[in-house]
C-alpha cells in the first residue's frame, strides 16, 4: 500500500465534508470516516528531522470534529487530566469558530500545541470515548489529540496566541527549579496572580525534556520556544546555566534570596540501566544521553561539536515513548538497521499507538518477548552484540500486565554495535542530596501532600520528580494544582 | 556574565585564565568542576576543572590544554570576552579533614585539580607531601604555588629535563615505603597516571583518591555518559564523583571509554586542520 500524500488526504476531506447532509444524526456521525493524520513519507522522512506528522487540514479537522456526537455522558473530560471540556471545543471546531476552541482549551490546558503532539490519548481522553466504543476500538475514537493540535498550531500559525493577563504586581517572590512541562505551567499560573517568578534551569536553554528528550521530528523545537518566549512575555525571567543545589541551595533562595515559596520540577533525570554484564563498554548509551546530543545538542547537524557515535546496527531496550524516540532518532543518524527489543508483547507496551506505528513504518525492526542477559565486547572493548533471552506471558503482575517469563535455555545472539537503553529514569539526586530535611520516598521522588507541598515549608513539588517518569500532562496537572496551593499560600501571607 | 578578566599560557597548549563567575566562586569548594560550552547554538558542553577561586573578585581559575575543539577555541579567546556557558560548580567536594601525613601527586595538566585540594588539605593541619610530573620541564606547572604549600616537593620529568627523572610512581612508591607511611594519597593526572599511583599504592594499602575526568554532556546526572565501574558498581562521575577510590576504580575500562568518540573526533579535528590550511593558501 502507497502511502497517501497529504494532498490526497485533504482532497478527499473536502469531499467528504462537502458530502455530509445536515442535520446529522448520530448514525450519520458513527458512518463519517475516521480522519487519518497526514504524515511525511516514511522512506523520506528517515532521512530528516522534520516533523512526521503534518497536522490536518480544516476539512478534516471539521470531519473529525462531526464524528463526536456530543454524548451526554461526557467520558472524554474524566479521562483528560487537566479536565479539559473537549465536547465543548470540538462543538466549536464543526462551527468553524476555532477561536473559541482553542479558548475552551486554554482555560484548563497551557501547552495545547505540545499536549495534541505528545499526549498517550488513546489511553487517557480517547479511550472511554463513546464512538471509539460503538466501533469497537479505540483507533476509531474521536481524534481528540489531533483535533487539539490543529486549533493550536492555527492560533500560532495565524500570530492569535495572547500573552495571558497578569495582575498587578503582589511584591510577592516564586523561585521554579527546572523549566519543564511541570515548571513552565507553574511559571505562568504563578505569574498571573501578580507574582514575580523566577525559573532556574540547569542547561543552557529552557524546556526540560521537551527539548532535550522528544526529539524534533515528533515535537518541534520552535514551538517549544514559544511556550517560554510567551512566560517572558508574561515577565517571567528565566535564567539558564544554574543548577539549584550546587550553583545555589534550595533552602538559599528562600533564607538568603527573598523568594517566598519555590516549586521543585527538576524531573526523573538518572538513568536507569539494567544491570548486565557489558552495560558500559563503549557504545553503550542511556537514551536520556543519546537523545540530549541528538535533540539539545544538534548532533543531526554537521555544525555540532557534539558528537554522536557512528553506529551501524543498533538495539534500543524498551518500549516506551522514548525507545521510540531513541530508535528513529538512531535510523536519522545514519544506523543501517535498528532493533528494539522489548520483553513483552506490543499490548504492553507504554508507548503511543501512533509513535510505534510511525517506527514500524520506518523500518525499525522490533523484537518482542525477548530481554537481554549481557552485552558482548570486541577485543578493544567495544560493542559487539549482545546475549538475549527469550520470554512468554505469565500471570498478570500488580500492574495489571502479564509478567513475562523467561524461557529456559533459550538464549540467542545478536550482532549490534550500539545499545541504547531506554527503560526509564529515577529521579535526579541533585536536590534531595543538597536539601537537608526534604522528604523522599524509597525511589527518591520527593514526597508531597494533596496540594503538592514538600515536607519543608514553602517549598512544593511536582511532574516526574513527584511521580517518576510519567508524561507531559501529567506534570502539568501536577504544575497546576502546587500553582494554586501557592498561590492560596502567596493570597494568604 | 562570564567574562574572561585574565588570561595566562602556563605551557605549550596549557592555558589559566580567571572567569567572572560570583555564584560559582562563592559556593565551589576544592575537587569541584564546570561544564563549559563556548557557542550557544552548536557548542558541545565539557568539564573542566575549578582550579581556583577568588570570592572577591567574584572570579574562578579555569586551566586546561588545548587538546580538543571547545578548548582549542577556548584558548583562542582574550581577556574581554566572554564563555558563553559556565555551569557549576558540579560534583562532590573533596572530603577535607586531618588525615595526618598526606601525598598529593599531580601529573600534567592534573596539577591543576590538584592545587586547592592540596592547599585544603594544607589548612586542615595535614603534613603535605607534593609529587609532581611532567613530560618536560617546559609542560610543567603551577610549580611556585605548589612550593608554597608544601611540606616537601618533589618534581620528576619524563626525560629528566628538571628534576628527578623518571615517573611519579617511583617517588609515591618511595615514600610509601619508608615510615611514617603516608596516611592518604591523592592521585591526580593522566588516567594511566592514576592506574599506576593506584597500583603502586595497593600493596602498602594507602587509601587514594582519584578525580576522574570523563566524557560529559549535562554534569548533574541525567545523561550517565560519565559512568565508571567502581568496585562492583556503576558510579555516575558528575554527581557521585569526581573523586574515587583510586584501588576500586575500573581503570582500563574508563580509558576505553574515554576513546568512544575519538575516531570521529579526530577525523574531524583533522578536517578542520585542513580546510584551515585551505583557507590560509591563496
Amino acid at each position: 500500500m502507497s502511502h497517501p500524500t497529504a494532498e490526497q488526504l485533504y482532497t478527499l476531506a473536502e469531499q467528504q465534508l462537502a458530502a455530509l447532509t445536515t442535520p446529522l444524526k448520530p448514525k450519520d456521525r458513527m458512518a463519517i470516516p475516521a480522519q487519518e493524520m497526514p504524515a511525511q513519507d516514511p522512506t523520506l522522512r528517515r532521512e530528516n528531522m522534520q516533523e512526521v506528522a503534518l497536522g490536518y487540514s480544516e476539512a478534516q479537522a471539521k470531519l473529525e470534529a462531526e464524528r463526536c456526537l456530543q454524548c451526554p455522558t461526557k467520558p472524554c473530560i474524566k479521562g483528560c487530566p487537566v479536565g479539559i471540556d473537549i465536547p465543548g471545543f470540538i462543538q466549536k471546531i464543526t462551527e468553524g469558530n476555532f477561536a473559541d476552541a482553542i479558548g475552551i482549551i486554554r482555560e484548563n490546558s497551557l501547552l495545547p500545541a505540545v499536549c495534541g503532539r505528545v499526549c498517550p490519548q488513546e489511553t487517557q481522553c480517547q479511550a472511554p470515548c463513546t464512538v471509539g466504543k460503538a466501533l469497537k476500538s479505540v483507533d476509531k475514537a474521536v481524534a481528540i489529540g489531533r483535533l487539539e493540535r490543529f486549533v493550536a498550531d492555527w492560533e500560532r500559525e495565524n500570530g492569535l496566541i495572547k500573552t495571558p493577563h497578569v495582575k498587578p504586581d503582589t511584591g510577592k517572590k516564586v523561585a521554579i527549579v527546572g523549566s519543564g512541562p511541570a515548571s513552565i505551567t507553574v511559571a505562568a499560573d504563578v505569574r498571573r496572580e501578580g507574582h514575580s517568578v523566577t525559573v532556574f534551569e540547569a542547561f543552557h536553554r529552557p524546556g526540560g525534556v521537551l527539548l532535550y528528550g522528544i526529539p524534533e521530528f515528533r515535537l518541534p523545537k520552535a514551538i517549544v520556544d514559544r511556550e517560554i518566549e510567551e512566560l517572558r512575555a508574561m515577565g517571567v525571567e528565566v535564567i539558564t546555566d544554574f543548577v539549584i543545589g550546587r550553583t545555589r541551595r534550595l533552602t538559599d533562595l528562600l533564607k538568603k534570596d527573598g523568594y517566598d515559596a519555590l516549586f521543585v520540577g527538576t524531573g526523573a533525570g538518572l538513568p536507569k540501566f539494567m544491570n548486565i554484564e557489558g552495560e558500559n563498554l563503549v557504545g553503550v548509551f542511556s537514551a536520556n544521553e543519546y537523545l540530549t546530543r541528538a535533540n539539545l545538542m544538534k548532533g543531526y547537524d554537521n555544525r555540532a561539536a557534539t558528537p554522536i557515535f557512528p553506529s551501524r546496527k543498533v538495539a534500543v531496550l524498551g518500549g516506551g515513548n522514548v525507545a521510540m524516540d531513541a530508535a528513529r532518532c538512531a535510523l536519522r543518524l545514519g544506523a543501517e538497521e535498528v532493533h528494539l527489543i522489548y520483553r513483552r508483547t506490543e499490548a504492553e507496551m507504554p508507548a503511543r499507538v501512533e509513535e510505534i506505528a510511525h517506527a514500524k513504518e520506518e523500518g525499525i525492526q522490533f523484537h518482542l518477548l525477548q530481554n537481554p542477559t549481557r552485552i558482548l565486547a570486541d577485543e578493544r572493548g567495544w560493542v559487539s552484540g549482545m546475549e538475549l533471552l527469550q520470554y512468554e506471558l505469565g500471570e498478570p503482575d500488580d500492574s495489571g500486565r502479564r509478567r513475562p517469563v523467561p524461557v529456559k535455555g533459550s538464549e540467542c545472539e545478536m550482532d549490534v554495535d550500539t545499545v541504547i537503553v531506554a527503560i526509564g529514569n529515577d529521579s535526579n539526586p541533585l536536590i534531595r542530596q543538597t536539601t537537608p530535611g526534604l522528604e523522599t520516598s524509597k525511589w527518591g521522588t520527593l514526597v508531597v501532600d494533596e496540594t503538592g507541598k514538600t515536607s519543608i515549608d514553602r517549598v512544593f513539588a511536582g511532574g516526574d520528580i513527584v511521580l517518576g517518569a510519567a508524561t507531559v500532562i501529567l506534570a502539568m496537572g501536577e504544575g497546576r494544582r502546587a500553582a494554586k496551593a501557592i498561590n492560596e499560600l502567596l493570597a494568604r501571607s | 556574565m562570564n567574562k574572561i578578566l585574565h588570561k595566562k599560557r602556563l605551557a605549550t597548549d596549557v592555558y589559566q585564565m580567571r572567569i567572572a563567575a560570583p555564584l560559582i566562586a562563592s559556593e565551589r569548594k576544592a575537587g569541584q568542576f564546570v561544564i563549559v560550552q563556548i557557542d550557544s547554538h552548536f557548542g558541545e558542553r565539557i568539564p573542566l576543572t575549578i582550579a581556583d577561586a577568588d570570592t572577591k573578585e567574584g572570579s574562578i581559575t579555569l586551566i586546561f590544554q588545548a587538546v580538543g575543539r571547545t578548548t582549542h577555541l577556548l584558548a583562542e579567546k582574550s581577556v574581554g570576552d566572554t564563555v558563553a556557558h559556565v555551569l557549576g560548580p558540579l560534583g562532590t567536594p573533596t572530603h577535607i579533614e586531618k588525615f595526618g601525613r598526606v601525598i598529593c601527586v599531580g601529573g600534567g595538566i592534573g596539577v591543576a585539580p590538584l592545587h586547592p585540594i592540596a592547599q585544603a588539605m594544607k589548612a586542615a593541619g595535614n603534613e603535605l607531601i607534593i609529587i609532581m610530573g611532567a613530560r618536560s620541564k617546559e609542560l610543567l606547572i603551577l610549580e611556585e604555588e605548589m612550593r608554597k604549600i608544601a611540606d616537601e616537593l618533589v618534581i620528576c620529568t619524563d626525560d629528566g629535563s628538571y628534576g628527578r627523572k623518571g615517573l611519579v610512581t617511583e617517588p609515591l612508591k618511595d615514600f610509601c615505603a619508608s615510615a611514617p607511611k603516608p596516611d592518604l594519597a591523592v592521585a591526580i593526572g593522566p588516567p594511566v597516571m592514576m592506574k599506576f599511583c593506584a597500583e603502586t599504592t595497593r600493596p602498602f594499602a594507602v587509601k587514594t583518591m582519584v578525580s576522574l575526568n570523563t566524557i560529559m554532556v549535562d554534569g548533574t546526572g541525567m545523561c550517565g555518559g560519565c559512568r565508571v565501574t567502581v568496585g562492583e558498581e556503576t558510579k555516575f562521575v558528575c554527581v557521585d564523583g569526581p573523586e574515587f577510590d583510586g584501588h576500586l576504580v575500573d581503570f582500563d575500562n574508563m580509558i576505553t571509554r574515554l576513546q568512544a568518540f575519538k575516531p570521529k573526533e579526530d577525523a574531524e579535528h583533522h578536517r578542520c586542520h585542513l580546510e584551515e590550511i585551505a583557507e590560509k593558501s591563496p
